[in-house]
């Protein structure tokens, strides 16, 4: 199995995740063309309505568009992808500062803690 | 229309009821997970569908018929226990099947046996009780029928070939064609389910897409499960 899920958050938003990844990180360039839902689906050991779903919903979300009879292509619009990137950068940014909250952190130190450790590196 | 099809589905053994009043409606194209504990039901219903006990009342329909001898070409079962002639050899039971199903693929049949590195030569008794269902498996994915009913299938084996066989299911997969696995190792197959159907005591308590009921419980399948069945 290529990876695991969090069984308790629904598959088919655990797939859209992974795939809006595999966008902003490049490895799906923009206007290039992705996988079929079988592959897709066989690499990730899911059912392929699972992930034809995850891929109808990037496709509503305009991330994805279908080609009639040559598959699904990456968006060509960089703005989308770009947009994609702030909102995939919030959720894990949030996500840290909550942590950090819970130890006691409050936001600005945490801010000055990432850039000590930058500076360690 | 749907591929499985019943109502008011009741079994009793003598005074125990079985199944009690089951209704369900299974479309083409899914993998559905039949789960619940030891005793709910879950081999009964199969073999029902199968045709191999009648229901004290109530029907099912495979495919618009009621089980019989037309349903079984189409129908593909697993059974829990081995049915097979063990002084065979693998190869023997595959000639065996490809004489008895019309649908049944040999090639299938054998690059699943090379997969699993699995010899055709060997006598089904000198086989360990895993490969024995490793062979069973084999033997019935080979087919290429509209209902696959899997009685346990991944019970027996070890987690690489239980994979494997998740694998060979999601490989086959077929818009028309429709899996029911009974099994109570949720979390190995969780992923691969489009729908639920759980089974307490004879009846039916939950019957609903696998990621609406994570999404509405906040949990997971496994997780759901361990709840509703809590001992």
């Amino acid at each position: 199995m290529e990876f695991s899920f969090d069984a308790d958050r629904p598959i088919y938003i655990q797939l859209k995740e992974r795939v809006k990844i595999k966008i902003v990180s490049g490895e799906y360039p923009p206007g290039s063309q992705i996988p079929t839902v079988r592959e897709l689906a066989e690499q990730s050991s899911v059912n392929p309505n699972t992930m034809q779903k995850a891929l109808s919903e990037l496709e509503r979300d305009g991330l994805l568009f279908a080609q009639r009879t040559s598959g699904r292509f990456v968006t060509e619009d960089a703005g989308l992808v770009e947009n994609l990137k702030k909102e995939l950068a919030g959720t894990e940014i949030s996500r840290f500062l909550k942590v950090m909250a819970s130890i006691g952190i409050p936001p600005d130190e945490a801010a000055g803690l990432i850039t000590a450790t930058k500076e360690e590196e | 229309m749907a591929i499985l099809e019943c109502s008011g589905l009741t079994k009793r053994y003598g005074t125990r009821l079985a199944l009690d009043r089951v209704s369900l409606t299974i479309e083409p194209g899914r993998i559905v997970g039949l789960l619940g504990p030891n005793g709910s039901g879950k081999t009964t219903f199969l073999k029902i569908c199968n045709g191999l006990l009648t229901p004290s009342n109530g029907t099912v329909l495979i495919d618009g018929v009621a089980p019989g001898a037309a349903t079984k070409s189409c129908v593909s079962f697993l059974p829990e226990r081995t049915y097979l002639n063990d002084w065979m050899t693998v190869a023997q039971i595959i000639d065996f099947f490809s004489d008895f199903y019309p649908d049944f693929s040999r090639e299938k049949a054998y690059s699943m046996l090379g997969s699993l590195n699995l010899s055709s030569r060997d006598r089904l008794k000198t086989l360990s009780k895993g490969t024995k269902e490793k062979v069973q498996l084999i033997l019935v994915m080979a087919r290429q029928a509209k209902l696959y009913l899997l009685d346990e299938p991944i019970g027996g084996v070890d987690p690489a070939a239980r994979d494997y066989i998740l694998n060979t299911i999601i490989k086959n997969y077929n818009p028309e064609a429709s899996v029911v696995l009974s099994t109570h190792l949720i979390a190995d197959i969780e992923t691969i389910l489009d729908d639920v159907i759980f089974l307490k005591d004879g009846t039916v308590t939950h019957a609903a897409a696998a990621d609406e009921l994570r999404e509405k419980n906040n949990m997971s399948i496994d997780g759901l499960f361990r709840e509703v069945f809590k001992c």
